[in-house]
Formats: C-alpha cells, sequence, structure tokens
C-alpha cells in the first residue's frame, strides 16, 4: 500500500498555474528525490503537500495515509505524519525552542491518542536528537530560529523531524546554504531515520546532497511537470548533461 | 501556596450561615453639584478636610467643564458624555441581581470557564445572586492579621480616612494633585472608595496584596481612588484587577491611582484590565480614563508599573513615574490589546528630576479586528537630573488589515548628560509564522497565541507568576476569531 499518492496534480499561486499536472506515487521506507532548475515548481509542491493555504490545487488528487490530503489542513497533515522541512524556516520571537518543540510534539500525540509528555519526559528525548544533529544545548532555550545561523536553522528543522517521528519527510532544499560540514551533519541525522516505515522526499537543486542522502528514485521536475525518473544514478547523469537534457523542449528554447 | 490558589479554595468553601442579607440601595440623585459634593462627603462621614478638598475639585472641574475642557487629544472617539446624567453616590453600587448563571451572557460564561474560574466565583463576577458567598470578611480578617503583624496598614480609602487622616491628609493629592486633569478632577471630587496602603519604614511587605483582599471589593465603583506609600527602605508589590470580566453598568470610569516611595523604597503594581469592551459591533463597553502616576520621592527609589489591558471599549491611561530623588528608577511594562473596535491611548510619562535616574519602557501593542491602538510616551529630562538613562521599546503587532497602529514618542532633553534609547518596530503577525507553526501540528488558533506570547514575553515574565499565566490565556481569549 502506498504511502502518498498524487495523481495529475495541477496547482496555482497567486492565479499562476505552477504545477501542471504530476503524478508520484510513495512506498513506505522509500527515498525518493525531486530535482528540478529554479522556478520549476519544487517549493509548491512541498508547499501543496503541507497544505499551504495561498497554494490552490486546481486539479488532481492526493492521498495520504489512505486519506484525502486535500482535506486537511495544515496541522492536521503534520499530526497524520508530514513533515516539511523548510527552506527558509521560520523565526518566532520570544518562544524558546523547547516550549515549540514540547507544543507541537503533545499535538502531534494527542492527534494520535497518545499520552502528552511533560518537560522531564520531554527534555531528554530532545537532548538526544539535538546530540543527533550536534546542536549545542543553549539552543534549547533559544527562541525558535532567531538569531541562528543559515546552518543552524536547517539543522534545527532535522532536530524537529527527529522529535516529531513523521511517516512522511519532506525535505525542501535543505543544503541549501550549507557547507560541506554542515551538511554531512545533516545528511547523518537523515539517513540515521531511514526505515522501512519512513519515506522521504527530498528536494534539491544540486546532485550534491544526494551523495550522502542515497536516494532509491529521483524525478526530474520541470516547469511543473515531472519529465524523467529514476534510480539514483539519474542524479549523476542530470549533473553531467544538465536539465536541458531530461527536458528537450527546455534545452530547444535556450 | 500562591495567593491565587488561596482564594480559589475560599471560594469553594461553603458560606457558613447559608443566607444574604439584601443590600438596600442609598443612591443620590444623578447630577453634580455641590450639594452632591456635600452628601457624599457626609453620607461617608468624611472629615472637614476631605469636605473642603473634594469642593476644591469639584469647583476646578466646573471650571473645566464650562470651558468644555475635557481633554481631546487623545486618539480616541467617542460621543459627548452627559456628565449631568451620572449617579454619582450610590453605596454600594446597585447592580441589577440575576437569578442564575443562566442570565448572564453565555458567551461571559465560556470565557470564565477558559480562565478556569469556580462556579461560586463566577456567580459573584457574573453579578448573580450567590447563597454560598466568598466570605471576604474572614479573608480579609486573616490577611490583615499577617499585615497588622508587619505593621503594614492596608484598607479601604473611607477606612483610611476614618483611621489615618494624617497620611491621608498629607500624601492624598500630592502625586496627582486635583487640578491635575479634568478626570483626574472629576474623580477628587466624587470618588466613592478604593484602596490605601502604607508599608513602615524597612518593611518587606509579607505578601503580594490584591485589591481581592479588601472587603467589598467588587463595589468599588466608578470612581475609585487608591493611594499606597512605601516608607524609607520598605517593599510593596500590588496587584489591581481581575482577568475575569467584571459585569459593570457603568459607562464611564475614572479612577485615580497615586504612589510614593521614599527613600530605598520600591513599589511594583501590576494590573490586568479585562472589562467589558463592547460586543462586535462596538455597542457598549466601558469607558476607561485613568490618571496612575508614581512618585520616586526618595533616593534609590524605585517604582515599577506593569500592565496587561486587553478590557474596555476605550483605555486613556499613561502610568507614569516622576523621578525626584537620585539614583531613583521608573519602569513601564505594557501590553495593550485592542480587538473589535476598541480603541486605546495609553502609554507613560517619565519625568527625570534627581540625579542618575532611569527609567525604562516597554509597551507592545497589539490590534486586531478594527481596533485602534496608540501608544503615547513622553520622556522628560530636567535640567538638574546629570547622567539621567532612558530606554524605550515600542512594538506593535498587526493582526489583519482592518486595525491600526499608531505611536506618539515625545522625548524632551534639557540636559546634555542624558543618554536616551529608543526602539520602535512595527509588523504584521506573519502568515509564514502561522503556517510554520501549523506545519509542526500546533492549530492556527494556538499558533496565533504562541506567537503573541512570545511578542509579549519582555512583559509577561514582569508580571508575579500566577498572574502571567492568567494574562497569556486572557491575551488568546480576547484575540479568539480574530484570526482567519
Amino acid at each position: 500500500m502506498s504511502l502518498l499518492e498524487i495523481k495529475n496534480l495541477h496547482a496555482s499561486v497567486n492565479g499562476i498555474e505552477i504545477l501542471k499536472g504530476i503524478d508520484l506515487t510513495i512506498n513506505p521506507g522509500e527515498v525518493h528525490s525531486i530535482m528540478g532548475p529554479n522556478g520549476s515548481g519544487k517549493s509548491t509542491l512541498a508547499g501543496v503537500l503541507a497544505r499551504r493555504e495561498s497554494y490552490a490545487v486546481t486539479r488532481g488528487q492526493i492521498t495520504f495515509n489512505n486519506k484525502d490530503l486535500l482535506e486537511m489542513k495544515p496541522e492536521e497533515a503534520a499530526c497524520e505524519g508530514l513533515f516539511l522541512a523548510f527552506q527558509y524556516p521560520v523565526e518566532i520571537p520570544g518562544i524558546s525552542n523547547a516550549y515549540f518543540l514540547r507544543t507541537a510534539l503533545n499535538a502531534v500525540r494527542k492527534y494520535r491518542g497518545q499520552d502528552e509528555l511533560d518537560a522531564m519526559d520531554f527534555l531528554p528525548l530532545l537532548r538526544d536528537r539535538m546530540r543527533l544533529l550536534e546542536m549545542d544545548e543553549k539552543f534549547l532555550n533559544r527562541p525558535v530560529n532567531e538569531g541562528f545561523s543559515g546552518g543552524e536553522k536547517k539543522r534545527n528543522e532535522i532536530v524537529q523531524m527527529a522529535v516529531l517521528d513523521p511517516t512522511l519527510a519532506v525535505l525542501d532544499e535543505t543544503d541549501s546554504g550549507l557547507d560541506i560540514d554542515a551538511l554531512k551533519v545533516v545528511a547523518h541525522g537523515v539517513n540515521s531515520m531511514r526505515s522501512k516505515d519512513r519515506s522521504f522526499l527530498v528536494i534539491t537543486h544540486y546532485q550534491r546532497l544526494l551523495d550522502y542522502i542515497v536516494p532509491d528514485f529521483v524525478h526530474v521536475l520541470v516547469n511543473g511537470k515531472i519529465v524523467k525518473s529514476g534510480g539514483k544514478e539519474l542524479a549523476l547523469e542530470l549533473e553531467e548533461k544538465g536539465y536541458g537534457w531530461a527536458e528537450p523542449e527546455l534545452a530547444g528554447r535556450r | 501556596m500562591s495567593s491565587v490558589d488561596q482564594i480559589q479554595d475560599l471560594t469553594k468553601q461553603e458560606y457558613k450561615w447559608g443566607f444574604v442579607t439584601s443590600v438596600e440601595e442609598d443612591r443620590l440623585p444623578a447630577g453634580l453639584n455641590e450639594d452632591v459634593i456635600r452628601a457624599i462627603a457626609a453620607k461617608k462621614g468624611e472629615p472637614e478636610f476631605m469636605l473642603e478638598w473634594r469642593l476644591k475639585a469639584y469647583r476646578h472641574w466646573a471650571s473645566l467643564e464650562a470651558r468644555q475642557a475635557e481633554p481631546k487629544w487623545a486618539n480616541v472617539h467617542y460621543p459627548p458624555i452627559d456628565y449631568q446624567a451620572i449617579t454619582y453616590y450610590s453605596a454600594p453600587k446597585a447592580k441589577k441581581e440575576l437569578k442564575s448563571l443562566e442570565e448572564v451572557d453565555p458567551e461571559i460564561l465560556d470565557t470564565y470557564a477558559k480562565l478556569g474560574i469556580p462556579l461560586h466565583e463566577q456567580k459573584l463576577l457574573a453579578g448573580v445572586a450567590v447563597d454560598a458567598v466568598f466570605d471576604s470578611v474572614s479573608v480579609a480578617t486573616t490577611f490583615k492579621a499577617k499585615l497588622a503583624e508587619a505593621g503594614v496598614i492596608f484598607c479601604s480609602f473611607s477606612e483610611a480616612v476614618k483611621n489615618h487622616p494624617d497620611l491621608v491628609r498629607k500624601y492624598l493629592g500630592s502625586v496627582v494633585p486635583y487640578t491635575d486633569n479634568f478626570f483626574a478632577s472629576l474623580n477628587s471630587a466624587v470618588f466613592s472608595d478604593g484602596s490605601f496602603c502604607y508599608v513602615p519604614k524597612g518593611v518587606r511587605c509579607p505578601m503580594e496584596l490584591s485589591t481581592y483582599f479588601r472587603i467589598n471589593a467588587q463595589n468599588t465603583g466608578q470612581f475609585e481612588r487608591t493611594l499606597i506609600i512605601a516608607d524609607e527602605g520598605a517593599y510593596v508589590s500590588y496587584l489591581e484587577g481581575c482577568t475575569a470580566p467584571v459585569r459593570d453598568e457603568n459607562q464611564l470610569h475614572a479612577a485615580v491611582v497615586e504612589l510614593i516611595a521614599h527613600d530605598n523604597a520600591t513599589i511594583k503594581y501590576s494590573t490586568v484590565q479585562n472589562w467589558y469592551p463592547g460586543d462586535k459591533e462596538g455597542k457598549g463597553g466601558i469607558y476607561n480614563f485613568v490618571t496612575k502616576r508614581g512618585k520616586c520621592l526618595g533616593k534609590n527609589s524605585k517604582i515599577s508599573w506593569t500592565q496587561v489591558e486587553t478590557g474596555s471599549a476605550i483605555t486613556w491611561k499613561y502610568p507614569s513615574c516622576i523621578l525626584q530623588g537620585d539614583n531613583s528608577v521608573g519602569e513601564f511594562y505594557s501590553v495593550a490589546l485592542t480587538n473589535n473596535y476598541q480603541q486605546a491611548d495609553t502609554g507613560t510619562k517619565m519625568i527625570h528630576i534627581g540625579k542618575n535616574t532611569r527609567s525604562t519602557v516597554v509597551s507592545k501593542g497589539i490590534s486586531a479586528g478594527h481596533g485602534q491602538n496608540t501608544y503615547r510616551g513622553g520622556v522628560k529630562i530636567l535640567k538638574g537630573a546629570k547622567g539621567a538613562r532612558n530606554y524605550t521599546q515600542c512594538d506593535s503587532l498587526l493582526i489583519g488589515d482592518k486595525c491600526g497602529a499608531h505611536t506618539f514618542p515625545y522625548i524632551e532633553v534639557r540636559n546634555s548628560t542624558a543618554r536616551m534609547e529608543h526602539e520602535a518596530s512595527t509588523s504584521k503577525i506573519g502568515e509564514d509564522q502561522i503556517f510554520y507553526l501549523q506545519q509542526r501540528g500546533i492549530s492556527k488558533e494556538e499558533a496565533v497565541s504562541m506567537i503573541i506570547n512570545g511578542f509579549c514575553k519582555a512583559v509577561f515574565r514582569e508580571l508575579p507568576m500566577e498572574f502571567a499565566v492568567e494574562a497569556q490565556k486572557l491575551l488568546s481569549i480576547s484575540l479568539e476569531g480574530s484570526v482567519g
């Protein structure tokens, strides 16, 4: 049974159609990568999956956990197990990382019918996940993402993922703005979370990330459509030949 | 055990005697003239000096009224008030008694439930006749004994006039004179009651003082007067207000609060104001026109105001500090929220007179719905205030696109050694922020409340613990339905 099934998805932002018929199926435990040039619709796809209100779905269906994802509010999708690591993580002044994450985890646990965790139970869990991402404990009490460097923000996203324990993690250009050391740390965090019950959709611009997070499938998104799909070797081929190779029309326009 | 817990426990106790004496109404006819003032003083059995003071205040107010000198500079709008239509004395204030909670506005009951207010207290706040009343006399007795042991005087203003006339005479009007402004003059002429507190030399008041503990606190009425004196080296923390919306039929409230801090004394004054704000269309609601001022009379004295203002249709209020003693410190921490059609013009004045005086102003304004929120602040450094310092931070947060935030900071510096810092920001609550929290599983309403609480954190941490928790809940409740 597939975890996520996208059928003929069309979506617009501000009245402009960005996604023009996407089909994609992800089974439990699989790691899929979406690659594509700027403006191809990668982040829009991530936003639609996370149920961003301003992204209007005009056609198509998305099934997640055998439920209609398009009927869900963002928080419902999250509680169902969909996690989005943001390309640009948002700052929440005055709210500590620890408090924010405990509130989030308890919201998710409540939805799943589990007991809420108090601070005493939660802190060891958070500390453990922060160690995995090599984040200093001082970040526990710092306001969410405020004053964090680009790399710290991205690592903080993966800490959140590790705490919330999703079944589908969408990583939206998590590699952008990371130096090679930070990239390795983030990839290590992600890899240690790979399991037969958890799937990943790794969105990236560059092949570099896929050296560290090796995908099972690679899809090339160009102009709102998946124009090519294949195994991990597709990423290398793309790196070598460019997006124009994957999409002859695009090459022809140049 | 916190004082709030204690009160909640007490309210859960059954009333021992099981009956209520109905209070007979004692009301003067509507309108204001010298006879009314005399009648008020006579009914309260006040000494001659009080009557004289009231009369002087009345004459001053009448001259202002004749010149139509009601202040018009504030950024608030309301129809003219007919001062002759108001009843200035009714003791205790007559409230229409409701027979059961079923007669109370369900929205108010909903709020009580969310704040976790016990049933008996709900009835009391809503003005329902209760068969098991909150035994304020015995609470007051217990607390008074403890306070008396420490030498602290804490009583109603009327009692203070009777039992401590010398103190009242010495300090009444010493910070807010009866000529101060239109509403302060009106209050001085007609004030019905209020709180009085004197903390003697070297005494640290053993508990947070709250109007809760004063007899008849529910009936203090629309013209309340508070006077707090901290003698040399004394410390007192005073909590005013209640997080629950109190049913009240008076529209105009004009209170005066005066604080006096002698050498090395500290007064901390915290307010949570949640009076009836009017309905969603802006009908009804309290006009809260208050004059609050503290004088740091002695050296090294400190006065700190913290306020969370979420109620009232119109708020006109500037808790201020006169920093007279050398090295004295003034602080103002404020959260003001306006939703629906509420209007608030609030801020502070810091008047630096003594050397090395310091002041801190942190103001957080939140506007939602059609709310209009104005920060108005004055920082004055007088000639002699060598080495004075001020730090002002004034942030506004907008929710939606029909509300407004306005900032009027006035700064006047007459001593070149002064150091002034002013920071201001206006932001809209971000859709990105809300979406980010939602994506982590947090509901939209909780997300908004979390963002707002983060915005207000610098103020909330100044509040006593139990007040801070309630203030957070209150903000979420006040903002319900304002997003999405």
